[in-house]
């Protein structure tokens, strides 16, 4: 059995943490929060100078051909620390989309750039109020032409180029689109979490190119936002754990009636509950990391378990820290509100929780069939 | 990452699963368990069962080879205990003597009683109990009440023991006792095992929330000890039963009962207002979340096993293993019972229905949540032992135990 991090992907995750708090990278996440920027574009050189943006693109397109799992432990530590950049949006996402479907020719125009990190990419998928189904998709595909609307794209008004999902006649398939040269509308949309930027686009018979199979449309998207999803976790579990790190610190050193707050079982008991919720989401996230990097049958069990799990975590970490912080954690001043702003921002990107709860029954149901 | 034995692990998989498949019926599901029809009948069936594996060198693996053990490293006891898993083999009668009684002779004890005693433990010959909680003193055990006084070479035993499994077909116990009231309560404690023979022991059976009688009561008057049954020092009783519940600790692992594979099944089969119970939304979120919980219990004890593996020692994740189960398990049952309607309170005496198996885990779980420590202890445990917060003030701190409040006073 060897269901752990060998000690270089350890490593790694030591030389990253160590990189994002040299860097002050929560202080970058307030400040991206309260300023006009979109991200921060030093840390942002930082990853990218790291090789990290490099990180699974094969060597033929002057990645570093490394696993998975490297990638799962440097979200890990981008979540603990909030870091305010696209890695997420054009890594885990565009980057990944292109590796998996992408033709030769495709490869060989985006994946160096995305290595050297010269250019940001991102994925469209969501039009409404609503979870995206084959049945609601507007925006459409004739003729290398896209028109329709996409709303809270990650760092869409940063992106260079977009991977969108379109109805072609009956079919949803995916499009890739340079947003430089296309004729595309962009803005940018207020949300939750200002520490990381998020855009409306409107396509108006915008030029585009087909990515993978048309006909497949549909079991591509689940497949990149499964791949997706494990690495979410993973910054999801960084993020509840440093929730929970913050919470036990505060309580130690806040006292009332006369001894440390965390002397109380109330408190103890409630930074207890949050290391159970960790452990569970890290033991998941660890289930999903395995199966992402073996493309394993079980991804699409292992990535909603592994999704589901860490929102969980986040979730009762970042609400449970505000709550141990009491009025402080209420205020601007303390960082616990930009966690609980993460949290949600995290927790809706890919889809809800509802929505991957019943993802993770519908892949048993299939594994196991009747 | 993988899930891969090491070439020394596989060897010694196929060498414990080529033996078990020779002396032992493989499970045909995973309900599926050794029940034996009476408990007189299961203890003669583990006894001979327990012979079988002293005799052929699978008893006690981590013991040292003198005792009776095999000498055999962390990864190979998980081993042997991922395969014998899959086979109908008795058990319940020698965890708590091999377990807890064990381990702690073999600290304490002098060098003649563990020749005279250990190697029938392995052998299933001689079964143990524990003697600790008392009426008033469960999760603040060090707050016991027994009394232990010196007459020449023996003790005088006085009190009352509660919750002690197997108590009346023991032939041994191990015992804390309080040996100086005048003292703080974890100064004053003294810790023995003893002949459950002795004169003075009566056992009373408790019966539980199930109706079944698995503990007993076990009350005390005038029972003499020899000083040579003394285990530890005069007053270091403490010391020596933490030693002990370390060990009960390792010991208690998953809540058996109906888990998320149970009711999956159950609601791919049953009914609900009409539809199949899987289609309910409500239905799909809580196997959701039981299914994320049963997998991060499962993959848990995987990097528990990694780290064995390497030699290193496990990270504090299985601190989290009861308090999961436990509740899930209530959870679960509550759930299946619910499944069923109105229909779902009838009471099923068939071992085999579903409906008596959320019926038993009904019960069972609002026992497993306070065993071996409750949620709240064990949310201590890990607050304070895993996190390193802060002791909650106690009232009774530094006081000597005859001035300590109590209900009665």
């Amino acid at each position: 059995m060897n269901f752990e991090f060998s000690s270089e992907q350890v490593q790694l995750r030591e030389v990253v943490r160590k990189m994002l708090e040299g860097k002050e990278a929560l202080k970058k996440a307030r400040a991206i929060l309260e300023g006009k920027e979109s991200y921060d574009k030093d840390l942002w050189s930082s990853l990218v100078e790291m090789g990290l943006t490099a990180t699974t693109i094969p060597e033929e397109y002057e990645g570093l051909g490394l696993g998975h799992l490297e990638l799962c432990v440097v979200a890990e530590e981008l979540g603990r620390s909030l870091a305010p950049t696209p890695f997420s949006s054009s890594v885990y996402l565009a980057t990944e989309a292109l590796i998996l479907l992408g033709s030769e020719k495709q490869k060989q125009e985006y994946l160096p750039k995305l290595a050297r990190g010269e250019i940001i990419g991102t994925f469209a998928h969501t039009e409404s109020m609503t979870s995206p189904t084959p049945n609601n998709i507007n925006c459409t595909h004739t003729d290398g032409k896209l028109n329709g609307t996409k709303i809270v794209v990650a760092d869409g008004d940063i992106a260079d180029f977009v991977i969108v999902s379109a109805k072609d006649s009956s079919d949803i398939g995916l499009y890739i689109l340079n947003l430089k040269e296309s004729n595309t509308l962009i803005e940018t949309q207020d949300t939750l979490d200002p520490s990381r930027s998020h855009a409306s686009i409107t396509f108006s018979q915008s030029n585009c190119e087909s990515l993978g199979d048309s006909k497949e449309g549909w079991i591509n998207i689940e497949n990149i936002l499964n791949r997706a999803a494990v690495l979410f976790a993973f910054e999801q579990l960084g993020g509840a754990e440093a929730c929970m790190n913050m919470a036990k610190e505060y309580s130690l050193e806040r006292f009332a009636f006369g001894r440390p707050i965390g002397s109380f079982q109330a408190i103890k008991h409630k930074i207890a509950d949050m290391f159970v919720s960790v452990e569970l989401a890290r033991s998941n996230c660890y289930f999903g990391a395995w199966a992402l990097s073996t493309n394993a049958n079980e991804l699409p069990t292992a990535a909603a378990t592994s999704r589901v799990s860490a929102s969980d975590a986040f979730y009762t970490c970042s609400k449970e820290n505000i709550q141990t912080h009491g009025g402080m954690g209420f205020t601007w001043e303390f960082d616990c509100h930009l966690f609980y702003k993460r949290c949600r921002q995290l927790a809706a990107n890919i889809g809800s929780q509802s929505i991957w709860k019943d993802k993770l029954i519908s892949s048993l149901e299939r594994a196991n069939k009747l | 990452m993988d899930f891969n034995d090491t070439t020394d692990e596989a060897k010694f998989r196929k060498q414990a699963y080529t033996w078990l498949s020779k002396n032992a019926l493989l499970k045909e599901n995973s309900k599926d368990s050794w029940r034996p029809s009476s408990e007189e009948q299961g203890l003669e069936e583990a006894k001979i069962w327990g012979a079988k594996l002293y005799d052929e060198g699978w008893a006690c693996l981590h013991w040292p080879k003198e005792y009776g053990g095999r000498d055999a490293t962390p990864i190979e006891r998980v081993i042997w205990g991922q395969e014998v898993s899959k086979f109908k083999v008795p058990g319940g009668y020698f965890e708590i003597g091999q377990g807890m009684a064990g381990p702690v002779m073999m600290m304490y004890a002098t060098e003649d009683q563990k020749k005279r005693y250990l190697p029938p433990l392995a052998k299933a010959e001689e079964v143990w109990c524990q003697l600790f909680s008392e009426p008033a003193s469960g999760s603040d055990l060090a707050g016991l009440k027994t009394k232990c006084e010196k007459d020449g070479e023996d003790w005088i035993i006085n009190g009352q023991k509660i919750w002690t499994s197997g108590a009346h077909y023991s032939d041994f116990g191990i015992l804390v006792t309080r040996s100086d009231p005048t003292v703080a309560k974890h100064k004053g404690l003294t810790y023995f095992f003893l002949d459950m023979k002795s004169p003075g022991i009566e056992i009373r059976p408790i019966k539980q929330i199930s109706g079944g009688a698995n503990f007993n009561e076990v009350y005390f008057t005038d029972v003499r000890i020899p000083d040579t049954q003394r285990l530890g020092a005069v007053g270091d009783g403490w010391k020596v039963s933490l030693t002990t519940l370390m060990n009960e600790r390792l010991a208690v692992g998953d809540a058996s009962g109906p888990d998320f594979k149970e009711a999956f099944t159950l609601a791919r089969g049953q009914d609900l207002n009409g539809k199949l119970a899987i289609n309910n939304d409500a239905v799909r979120e809580k196997l959701a979340d039981w299914y994320c919980q049963a997998s991060g219990l499962k993959y848990a004890k995987y990097r528990n096993i990694s780290a064995l593996s390497r030699g290193e020692t496990p990270g504090p994740q299985s601190s989290i293993t009861k308090i999961v189960s436990g509740n899930k398990l209530q959870e679960i049952a509550n759930f299946g019972m619910d499944l069923m309607d109105t229909a779902g309170i009838l009471k099923s005496d068939e071992k085999d229905a579903d409906q008596s198996m959320y019926q038993f885990g009904f019960y069972g779980a609002a026992g497993i949540r306070i065993a071996g420590g409750t949620d709240e202890i064990l949310k201590n445990i890990i607050s304070e032992q895993v996190l390193g917060m802060p002791q909650d003030m106690r009232a009774d701190k530094g006081i000597p135990f005859n001035e300590i409040p109590t209900s009665n006073k």
